[in-house]
């Protein structure tokens, strides 16, 4: 008989190898899965491999992947330490591209600027904005008790249309008039040249996004691990009970915590305008799921800042080559299935580092009810 | 032209035509929950569930009634399947209910399961040959108000119709419902009377997700009958059911007024353009989701401090050794 028991102490070198584990068991699930469809698993993983990481330029198209899900996972993680559980980061995204792309086309008419304004000006109006349509579900959690999950949720698919209002359905000020063909066929403004952001590299061409976001993950760490801030943060997240008999400020403290998550997540749609797209492009960013991606990104690091850095690239090599491949014989929907089924085997794994296993004989139960064979030899 | 053309019939008649996914999403997580575990990946279920159905339509043949009985089934199944997951990794395996629930949308939704079940069987390629149509029950469609509204409707509806009175049945007035009930708000208790905690929860989830993949199928065989790869077949509807919920106060009945009113926030975008209102589309197409919005706050602060409805043991698993 198989028990389950809780461990008193978990030994650090299991919270490094039942990740591992986990994701050596999702491919063998995966491999079942591409073989029951009729394609050829090591033939498909070679292909991955090679598209996402070890390929000619396949390392700098993956930083392109990994640089946005940093940011929504940072997002993710940073809420949900605090058992907040914000599914937004894909509205807040979208916001913050809104903000960071009207900053940068305001600075542009005024001929406004070199480009680290450009690059500041785009951070602190995307983080801004961002919070901001973060702090609707924190304040209707905070103060009306509300469901954060749902109000996150729904506000994604409001602030999905309003992107496509803004480009599709009206003369805003996003949206490009000045010719003909931009007239018929709804498209954003280009940003003017100052704002497109540099990159570094020779051979591997690393977006200066990427850059920030391992600097909001060295932020982040320190807020949580240094910080009076990140050990309230951590006991609400416990037990609110006990944070609230010590006094701590548990509303203040979800008001803190959205903004900021929304505030990352938000500087993940400047970095979307600044190094890639250089406009407002409502159809890319909402096909892209950005923010839903960002929760496996953070489940998978198990909240720690660091961790999600490394698996955003990871994820972001995954989806490099879901689009490299994209065709007949690589299915549309495998990089989804496959980061579920990884998410899946990671929550199973989660078992193994609270619970320790003792299979406990049978012989020895029945021992108090009669002699069995067993104990009779 | 008589009133029954008039456009407040005919988006009444929409609002239940739309209202009925949602009604049988929202009967089959508000199951689950009753049990005691929370199911955030009816999105997830509802589109595998639609593709699944649509698949049936178009590979098996015979005559409307057993097709669409088919594809009926299958969707159950696969929004069982999908289902099983969730209730082996929370029940079994003790994971986090919200994070697992989340997984299952990703894995089962538009970027995952559903797309890649879609592109590799090639659902996009050939038209929906069997979709519900609406019959006349007891000859009354032309019935003066009620008529277009109750009573021209698909058996799908009629059957939401049945499935909330057997619900409401179930929880209320048997042995069964009662042990549900028990488990969800204290299985503890539950367990020391001799209730299966496990056997039961599981029960739930799987059924649950069977209701969800139906409501799934309502969009692909009744309401927009064409494959379409992405979220944009079910669209969110699988997140303001379980809203609904919420809103109903866990109560059956409720949730049939509920669908009926978010139903309608759906329709009312293409019934007023079918009329020509213009009004700009995306605010009316946010309608649905701002309302959800809206509602959950006047539900959570009026009544929040008396939790009307919600069991006490949503999202707590159950542990025989830790209770």
């Amino acid at each position: 008989m198989i028990r389950l028991e809780r461990r008193l102490e978990q030994p650090w070198w299991l919270s490094v190898a039942v990740p591992f584990g986990s994701l050596a068991v999702a491919f063998a699930i995966i491999a079942v899965v591409l073989t029951a469809s009729g394609h050829d698993p090591g033939h498909t993983y070679r292909r991955m491999l090679e598209a996402g990481f070890t390929g000619n330029g396949a390392m700098s198209a993956t930083l392109i992947s990994a640089t946005p899900i940093l940011f929504t996972g940072l997002a993710a993680a940073a809420a949900f330490r605090m058992q907040l559980f914000n599914i937004g980061a894909e509205g807040q995204l979208y916001l913050g591209a809104v903000g960071a792309s009207w900053i940068a086309l305001q600075l542009g008419d005024r001929d406004a600027g070199s480009t680290p304004l450009f690059v500041l000006a785009m951070c602190v109006a995307a983080g801004v904005l961002g919070a901001l349509w973060a702090l609707i579900p924190g304040v209707l959690r905070a103060f009306g008790r509300t469901n954060e999950i749902i109000t996150s949720l729904m506000l994604n698919y409001v602030a999905g249309l309003l992107i496509t209002y803004l480009i599709f359905d009206s003369a805003s000020y996003w949206r490009d008039v000045s010719t003909l063909q931009a007239r018929a066929f709804p498209q954003g403004k280009p940003m003017p040249p100052g704002a497109e952001w540099p990159g570094f590299g020779s051979s591997v061409f690393v977006p200066l996004g990427f850059l920030i976001g391992l600097g909001v993950a060295a932020a982040l760490w320190v807020l949580y691990s240094r910080t009076r801030f990140g050990f309230e943060v951590s006991v609400i997240a416990d037990s609110p009970r006990a944070a609230r008999y010590a006094g701590m400020r548990t509303r203040r403290k979800i008001l803190a915590v959205m903004a900021v998550s929304g505030g990352i997540a938000g500087l993940g749609g400047a970095s979307q305008i600044g190094d890639f797209t250089y406009t407002l492009d409502p159809t890319g960013l909402q096909g892209a799921a950005f923010g839903y991606t960002g929760i496996v990104v953070a489940a998978l690091a198990r909240y720690n800042p660091f961790a999600v850095c490394v698996v955003a690239v990871l994820l972001g090599g995954l989806q490099n080559a879901g689009f490299t491949l994209q065709g007949v014989d690589f299915p549309s929907g495998l990089v989804g299935v496959m980061q579920g089924i990884i998410l899946f085997c990671a929550l199973g794994g989660e078992l193994l580092i609270r619970y320790r296993w003792r299979i406990r004989r049978r012989a020895r139960i029945q021992a108090d009810t009669g002699p069995t064979p067993e104990a009779a030899r | 032209m008589s009133i029954n053309d008039s456009l407040l019939i005919v988006v009444l008649a929409q609002a239940v035509l739309y209202g009925t996914p949602l009604l049988f999403a929202a009967l089959g997580e508000l199951l689950a929950e009753r049990s005691g575990v929370l199911n955030l990946g009816v999105e997830g279920m509802m589109l595998f569930g639609a593709a699944v159905g649509y698949w049936v339509t178009q590979r098996v043949h015979g005559t409307d009634a057993l097709v669409l009985v088919l594809a009926v089934a299958g969707a159950a199944l696969s929004g069982a399947a999908m289902a099983a997951i969730h209730a082996f990794l929370t029940i079994t395996l003790r994971a986090s209910q919200i994070v697992s629930g989340l997984a299952l949308t990703i894995f089962a939704g538009g970027l995952g399961l559903s797309a890649y079940f879609g592109s590799e069987l090639r659902l996009g390629d050939l038209p929906a040959t069997h979709q519900f149509g609406s019959i006349d029950v007891l000859g009354l469609r032309d019935l003066w108000v009620f008529g277009p509204i109750l009573f021209d409707q698909s058996a799908l509806v009629y059957a939401s119709w049945v499935l909330t009175l057997l619900v409401v049945l179930y929880l209320g007035r048997t042995r069964w419902g009662l042990n549900v009930r028990a488990v969800g708000e204290a299985p503890a208790s539950a367990d020391a009377m001799g209730i299966n905690v496990t056997l039961y929860r599981y029960v739930h989830v799987l059924v649950g997700g069977a209701l969800a993949g139906v409501g799934g199928a309502c969009y692909s065989l009744s309401i927009t009958p064409v494959w379409v790869a992405g979220d944009t077949l079910v669209n969110g509807a699988g997140w303001i059911a379980i809203a609904l919920v919420i809103f109903a106060f866990w109560r059956p009945e409720l949730c049939l007024v509920g669908a009926y009113l978010f139903g309608g926030l759906s329709a009312l975008p293409f019934a007023l353009q079918a009329h020509d209102v213009t009004i700009t589309p995306e605010l009316l197409y946010s309608l649905p989701y701002v309302m959800t919005i809206v509602v959950l706050v006047v539900v959570s602060t009026g009544f929040a401090k008396r939790r009307l409805g919600a069991p006490a043991a949503l999202g707590i698993p159950y542990v025989r050794e830790e209770r």
